[in-house]
């Protein structure tokens, strides 16, 4: 296991999942498409990038949808991507990136 | 299955962006006050959550979603939430709806 060394942005007390990943590391967001209410954009499922901050634990949105509590929260990253690694096309600079905020349950770890 | 939903359409062809700046109108502003009311952050009951909105936001079909505007979204899916959880009835807003256009349409007012 990584050592975990981010602090959440946002301290919440819910009842949570534990924290997987350490700052820096390398995620693989899931490529899956599943139905319902997801937060997760389509165009970056299954691209690989870098945790930037932890945002905190929040309630699951998928289950908040749905009028269920989304409990236990689940930890939420910020995680940083290469734009160029994410549009085939792209035509800006080479260390331009998109991050986006995505919950654990939608990451999975990279072997290095 | 769709892989993609509609509304997810980030990274796709998106034609001119307007940068200007507009006015809200006055049912704009009521929309967006119902949903502070409506999502408890305000105080008091908690009737919906913002999650209630998007799902009911993505859930209009891609043509009325794309011809509509932003609050017309809003207080589409304020509604179908409003219905779902029992807030109000489908027959009492149609009745409700009846009563305002009746009332609208009464020559005495024009």
């Amino acid at each position: 296991m990584p050592q975990v060394t981010a602090r959440p942005q946002y301290p919440t007390d819910h009842p949570s999942a534990p924290v997987r990943f350490a700052l820096g590391e390398r995620v693989r967001v899931r490529k899956t498409y599943p139905l319902g209410h997801i937060r997760t954009p389509y165009y970056i499922r299954g691209h690989t990038g870098v945790i930037e901050r932890l945002c905190g634990n929040f309630p699951v949105p998928e289950e908040l949808a749905q009028m269920r509590s989304g409990l236990p929260a689940q930890p939420l990253y910020r995680v940083r991507f290469l734009q160029r690694e994410v549009w085939p096309d792209y035509r800006g600079r080479e260390d331009d990136v998109v991050e986006i905020e995505i919950f654990q349950h939608w990451l999975e770890a990279v072997k290095p | 299955m769709i892989e993609r939903s509609h509304h997810d359409m980030g990274g796709l062809p998106g034609g001119k962006v307007e940068r200007g700046e507009h006015d809200y109108a006055e049912w704009e502003r009521r929309v967006d006050a119902l949903m502070m009311l409506l999502s408890g952050v305000k105080g008091g009951r908690k009737l919906m959550t913002v999650d209630e909105l998007r799902k009911n936001i993505e859930a209009i079909g891609p043509e009325a979603y794309d011809r509509m505007s932003y609050y017309e979204r809003w207080v589409t899916s304020i509604t179908q939430t409003m219905i779902q959880r029992g807030v109000i009835t489908t027959d009492e807003l149609g009745r409700k709806m009846e009563q305002i256009r009746a009332r609208l349409d009464d020559p005495c007012r024009k």
